[in-house]
């Protein structure tokens, strides 16, 4: 019989931070861009130029580590990572090893056998690289130094995950926590947030760990997962066959469902670290960190609370709208323009989500502004429209931001309330339908529904459906 | 005036005499140029000769001063540049073969700083490959000759500047000092030299060599061009982290004979065994007079002074090991013609592109980061540097200055240096410790030994303190006028 085996997994999650300009030069740091049209002698690596610290990557750093628990580094410094490759102009990242700038945090992730906290060992600044681009065709490889130097933190966990869920639940807290800083957009498959999974297995109840492997290239949660769950089984599988498990990384390739070693300990790189000369260590006071402090944005769990109390908005509403800032930034603008939660709620969780799940796009990439949302939910209120144009409005509001007084003005697509307008229309409809009048006479009630039906038809959709019910029931009693 | 005649003048000399317009920018220039043209042959000092933006530059900053745009006090003095400070459009070696055709996008900062002031850019002056050397023999280039004895070195490894300097194919120089390199040279030509204190002058466009150690300095005939130089270069800088905010940068103020009551110390260890007995008279003879002068001498222990060459060589060797990781044959610079994939021309790029010092220095530096070595050396070099500043502050709690030689002896012959590097390495033991330390020094001549060389005498303040040590030099070389 098999034995019960438990998986052991610490997470190295990188994530690029928000600032407009690079880690130690002035270009810019946006996405896309022609290769190497945001570079300049500092990101290229050119002789006799020097790196210089972007402020602000340290309060993001500071931000995040105060978010998650961390204790911050007073006097941080940064080291030389010496090794060589194409994308990376110097041949050696500026990162942090000896003092990295925040430790000892952690996060609470809700699991289903309840809550759990997940260590987090360090968070340190980097610099990123470049991009390699290999030309199959020319049979050479280009290199776009547009990213070298965009400014990452690597938060480092310690191995307290037991399961693919618990590893995804963590990833989340993360992402929630940063996106609400406003440290970072944490996009996975723009890569904007990175994950490197640790993962070893050991038989359930003993108290050593196993062989580790680290695992990379992995982008999405779902990719995690299977990796996860591939590793696990590959580990398991080794063990069980009595063989041994080798310390080394493995890269994912998750349309295969398989990983393949990248390189083993043995032939493990000495980065030669040391403190880096160009760059004088960073001194943090306590007035700098309470500054920050007090500047801290409500982080989700709050916000969750406050919008049960203060707009009375379900446990599961509030959970889902604060699943991601720019979701609940949607929420709580268009609430204050239409001075209606519930309803903004209603649009949000409802055909928001519907639209974002059909279109496979996350809530980051809506594009849609919350004064667009607001007139719509004031043209329903005012019954200028009904719930189905309303949708189809929506889906335009959705894809385009467009103006739904404008849409609709344009479109025609109000509702019509003019009495005199409807009544010529029901009158048409009797006149057009004597056998459904018949059975309505007849005392069969259902009938009214299809006459609604046919003149809601014959206005194609635009008319108040209270207003044609009541004209219409008027109108066969005075028959 | 005889072209011969107006390459004799100092900078502020010469300085003066545009502004009187007793000499033009461009006369002074081709007077600079027909000398190289004399010099060059037997010198070997410069690595690239700009002759024609030479002259254009002549012609817009005479047109500058003309018309009364330009008035700073160096304006229309012909410079030439160390070649490991960048200048845009202006290749820029390291006297490396990895170098030779590189050309950079933008200027160095001390550099920029003289072209604002209307210096006059002649070239680009040999060096040690890399600036790794103490007699420039290391050059890709060629060897350059001391200018005092053809058949001597001009030490390193600013020794073309130097060179430059003393055959007066150039009026100043700009060098750079990471363990001696402006000061020893300057010792060995005959000339002035200034290394000041750390961060006073950007790095920013210096390819570095030993980032915490390397500092541009001023290579001229007196010490007055020197202070003058220095008020020019010497600028706060954003773009170098290292860089310092200072305020006290009128270093000519520092110009006045006067030492009464200066206190100086003179370290027992820097005038003990090694030191040529030639050497050590003169840079005695040199504390007597400025002791006549009124300055109070005193011989002391400074202790830890053996423990500054090995320090030097772990920490230099090990940023330059970093440092010159970028040359690769990737992104600019020599790239192998025989390779086989990224690996075999990282290789051969490297293994063709660096002489055999740049690559010692390499392996010895990464040799010292290694895991398992780390502790032992670098950590090590690190607190002994620690330890030499703390030596540094209190000698300078009792005195104004420290006096001793620039170097152990005077200029060696081309050819006996290399074989022996450790010994040559031990001939940076009275330099290392200002750069350790981040101290201000200055080399100044103080006589010539039997065959006719130029002895150096070494000046070293303590942080902040250039004008203490300009003004010792001062009095020092006035005196010797008279």
């Amino acid at each position: 019989m098999s034995k019960e085996y438990e998986t052991v997994i610490g997470l190295e999650v990188h994530v690029e931070l928000a600032t407009k300009t690079k880690i130690f030069c002035g270009c810019p740091t946006a996405f896309g861009g022609l290769p190497n049209t945001h570079t300049c002698p500092v990101c290229t690596g050119m002789p006799g130029t020097l790196p210089v610290l972007n402020k602000q990557v340290v309060e993001y750093a500071i931000a995040v580590g105060l978010a998650t628990g961390c204790s911050i580094t007073r006097y941080c410094r940064f080291d030389r990572k010496n090794y060589f490759y194409p994308d990376n102009p110097q041949n050696y990242q500026i990162s942090q090893l000896y003092l990295p700038i925040c430790r000892d945090g952690g996060v609470e992730i809700e699991t289903p056998s309840g809550k759990k906290s997940i260590g987090i060992h360090e968070i340190h600044m980097e610099e990123d690289a470049g991009k390699l681009i290999h030309d199959e065709w020319e049979g050479c490889s280009l290199v776009d130094f547009n990213r070298s130097g965009i400014p990452l933190i690597e938060i480092v966990s310690e191995p307290d995950m037991r399961s693919a869920e618990e590893v995804i639940a963590y990833l989340d807290k993360l992402r929630m926590i940063i996106q609400y800083l406003g440290a970072s957009d944490c996009k996975l498959n723009e890569g904007s947030m990175r994950a490197d999974v640790n993962l070893s297995v050991r038989e359930a109840g003993t108290r050593a760990f196993g062989t580790r492997t680290e695992m990379k290239n992995l982008n999405s949660f779902k990719a995690i997962a299977r990796a996860i769950e591939g590793e696990k089984a590959r580990q398991v599988g080794l063990l069980e066959a009595g063989k041994p498990i080798i310390q080394e990384t493995r890269r994912w390739d998750d349309a295969k469902g398989d990983s393949y070693a990248m390189r083993s300990k043995e032939d493990a790189q000495d980065y030669r670290y040391f403190p880096d000369p160009d760059l004088t260590p960073v001194e943090i006071s306590d007035a700098w960190i309470q500054k920050i402090r007090e500047r801290q944005p409500e982080l989700h769990t709050e916000k969750q609370a406050r919008y049960k109390s203060e707009y009375g908005l379900p446990d599961y509403d509030a959970k889902i709208l604060t699943s991601s800032k720019r979701l609940a930034d949607l929420f709580e603008a268009t609430a204050k323009l239409c001075h209606n939660p519930k309803k903004a709620s209603n649009w949000l969780m409802g055909e928001t989500m519907r639209l974002l799940k059909e279109q496979e796009m996350e809530p980051e990439d809506i594009r849609f502004s919350p004064v667009n949302l607001a007139k719509l939910i004031a043209l329903t209120e005012e019954g200028s429209l009904n719930s189905t144009v309303a949708k189809e409005v929506f889906e335009k509001v959705f894809q385009e931001d467009a103006d739904p007084v404008a849409y609709v003005e344009t479109h025609g697509l109000k509702m019509v309330r003019d009495e005199g307008f409807l009544q010529r229309t029901v009158a048409q409809v009797i006149q057009d339908n004597p056998k459904s009048v018949a059975d309505y006479k007849n005392g069969k009630e259902k009938a009214v529904g299809f006459l609604v039906g046919q003149t809601m038809k014959a206005m194609k959709g635009k008319a108040d459906p209270g207003m044609v019910n009541r004209i219409l029931k008027e109108m066969l009693k005075s028959q | 005036m005889p072209m011969k005649d107006i390459t004799a003048f100092t900078a502020v000399q010469l300085a003066e005499k545009i502004k009187k317009r007793e000499i033009s920018v461009v006369e002074a220039t081709q007077a600079t140029l027909e000398q190289i043209g004399q010099m060059e042959s037997f010198i070997n000092s410069y690595v690239t000769i700009d002759q024609e933006g030479a002259l254009r530059q002549a012609q817009e900053i005479q047109e500058k001063l003309d018309g009364g745009a330009l008035v700073s006090p160096l304006a229309g003095v012909p410079v030439a540049i160390k070649d490991n400070m960048c200048t845009a459009g202006m290749p820029t070696t390291c006297s490396s073969k990895m170098l030779e055709h590189f050309v950079p996008a933008y200027t160095a900062e001390a550099v920029q700083n003289l072209i604002h002031a209307g210096a006059v850019i002649i070239g680009k002056t040999n060096m040690d490959e890399f600036a790794m050397g103490s007699t420039t023999e290391t050059s890709a280039f060629g060897i350059t000759k001391n200018p005092r004895n053809f058949s001597h070195v001009p030490g390193g490894s600013s020794g073309g500047s130097c060179a430059a300097v003393a055959a007066q194919e150039c009026f100043y120089a700009l060098g750079s000092d990471t363990g001696g390199s402006i000061r020893q040279p300057s010792s060995f030509c005959g000339v002035t030299g200034l290394k000041p204190t750390y961060g006073t002058v950007s790095r920013y466009g210096l390819v570095a060599y030993g980032s915490s150690l390397d500092q541009i300095g001023p290579i001229a005939k007196d010490v007055a061009d020197c202070a003058a130089i220095l008020e020019v270069i010497a600028s706060y800088d954003k773009k170098d982290s290292t860089s310092i905010i200072r305020k006290d940068t009128d270093f000519t103020s520092a110009l006045v004979p006067d030492v009464k009551g200066m206190k100086i110390g003179i370290p027992r260890d820097y005038l003990g065994e090694g030191l040529d007995a030639e050497v050590r008279a003169a840079v005695l003879a040199a504390a007597k007079s400025l002791e006549g002068q009124g300055a109070v001498l005193e011989e002391f222990d400074l202790s830890l002074a053996e423990y500054a060459v090995p320090a030097y060589y772990v920490i230099a060797c090990a940023e330059a090991s970093s440092n010159l990781a970028r040359f690769d044959g990737v992104k600019y610079g020599y790239r192998t013609k025989h390779s086989e994939g990224l690996h075999q021309m990282y290789k051969n790029s490297r293994s063709e592109g660096f002489g055999a010092e740049v690559k010692r220095r390499i392996m010895l530096g990464s040799f010292v980061l290694s895991s398992g070595y780390y502790d032992a050396y670098y950590l090590k070099a690190l607190r002994a540097k620690a330890l030499i500043k703390q030596a540094f502050s209190q000698a300078f709690q009792r005195y104004d200055i420290i006096l001793g030689p620039t170097a152990p002896g005077t200029a060696p012959e081309i050819g006996s240096s290399l074989g022996d590097p450790l010994k040559m390495y031990l001939g940076d033991i009275y330099t290392v410790s200002a750069n350790l330390a981040g101290l201000p020094a200055i080399s100044l001549p103080c006589g010539m030994d039997s065959k006719g060389l130029p002895i150096g005498l070494q000046l070293i303040g303590d942080c902040f303190q250039e004008k203490k040590i300009i003004k010792a030099a001062y009095s020092y070389e006035q005196a010797q006028l008279l």
